[in-house]
């Protein structure tokens, strides 16, 4: 059982990781600021129940997807979408794998860096449905493993990678309109045909899941 | 993957298309740090004879760091402020009641 008065201690360094993950949550400043604070008043008030020992963090942003859920998608009114079109592996390497690093004395890691712009980020993550959403956020930027992440979202770790999965295949096809619409194509994609919408490197029919 | 441009006879042991296929489909699962021991010790086996897969490999992980390197946001400087004053609010009734 932990002890109330060292809550503030103890929470108040996760405060950036909260604000960032309520921020790709709900899309909004103000909301997400909302959701922090209601985050913390509800942990706070809950905090006896928390066993010391365990991982603070994941029980923080538990409280917090749960209050996010609960409160704040409901607000929202968006259509929740549960489907996510096929995307094959390595989309985007496959498109502008080698391409990003085509300039001499420069990191691929730097190359990517520039090809996308913060905003691009932002929009393809936002773009995504939200259950696949919050897999992609809580894996990728907050760096929890499938079993943390099953327990934040009340799901079967099978489901966190098929969503994670399908999630991060999805972002890679954002991007690549990105990059397609500022130039950078390969044109000889690596194992795939030239990059149409709608195809696959099997071919355009392909509708079973692979 | 299909594209692969192995040498002629290698198709056994820790290259082969197969290998590749088996790597491809564990990349993600490989860069989560969610695979066991003996899994990861094959695909590193094979990522050293296999620069294809390597350069694959080594593409998602660069991109994943820029995706996190990106989605970072700095919290506004009065959110914590408001949120010190809820948390000294919550205290002073729970130390009244």
């Amino acid at each position: 059982m932990a002890d109330r008065s060292l809550f503030s201690e103890q929470a108040t360094p996760f405060i950036d990781q909260l604000y960032g993950a309520a921020l790709r949550m709900t899309r909004n400043p103000a909301d997400a600021e909302d959701l922090v604070q209601e985050t913390f008043i509800r942990a706070y008030r809950g905090y006896e129940g928390f066993q010391d020992g365990t991982n603070l963090r994941a029980w923080l942003f538990r409280i917090l997807t749960n209050t996010f859920i609960n409160s704040y998608r409901a607000a929202q009114r968006r259509p929740e979408q549960s489907e996510l079109d096929d995307v094959e592996e390595l989309y985007l390497y496959r498109r502008i794998g080698g391409l990003e690093a085509a300039s001499l004395g420069r990191s691929a890691e730097d190359e990517l860096m520039d090809l996308f712009t913060d905003t691009q980020i932002h929009d393809a993550l936002d773009a995504l449905p939200e259950q696949f959403r919050l897999a992609v956020l809580l894996a990728d930027v907050e760096g929890f493993s499938y079993k943390e992440i099953a327990e934040i979202l009340g799901v079967p770790i099978g489901t966190v990678m098929s969503r994670l999965h399908r999630g991060r295949r999805a972002l890679q096809k954002s991007l690549y309109g990105y990059a397609r619409d500022q130039g950078v194509v390969r044109g000889d994609p690596k194992g795939a045909k030239e990059p149409v919408p709608g195809f696959t490197e099997e071919g355009r029919a392909e509708s079973t899941t692979s | 993957m299909s594209d692969h441009d192995h040498q002629a006879g290698s198709h056994s042991g820790d290259v082969g298309e197969h290998r590749c296929d088996d790597a491809i489909a564990q990349l993600q699962a490989f860069l989560d740090g969610e695979l066991d021991e003996a899994t990861i010790a094959r695909i590193e086996a094979h990522l050293k004879q296999c620069s294809p897969c390597l350069e694959a490999y080594d593409f998602e992980a660069e991109l994943r760091k820029v995706i996190a390197a990106k989605l970072r946001n700095d919290v506004p400087g009065d959110l914590r402020t408001r949120l010190t004053a809820v948390l000294d609010r919550l205290e002073a009734e729970s130390g009244t009641s």
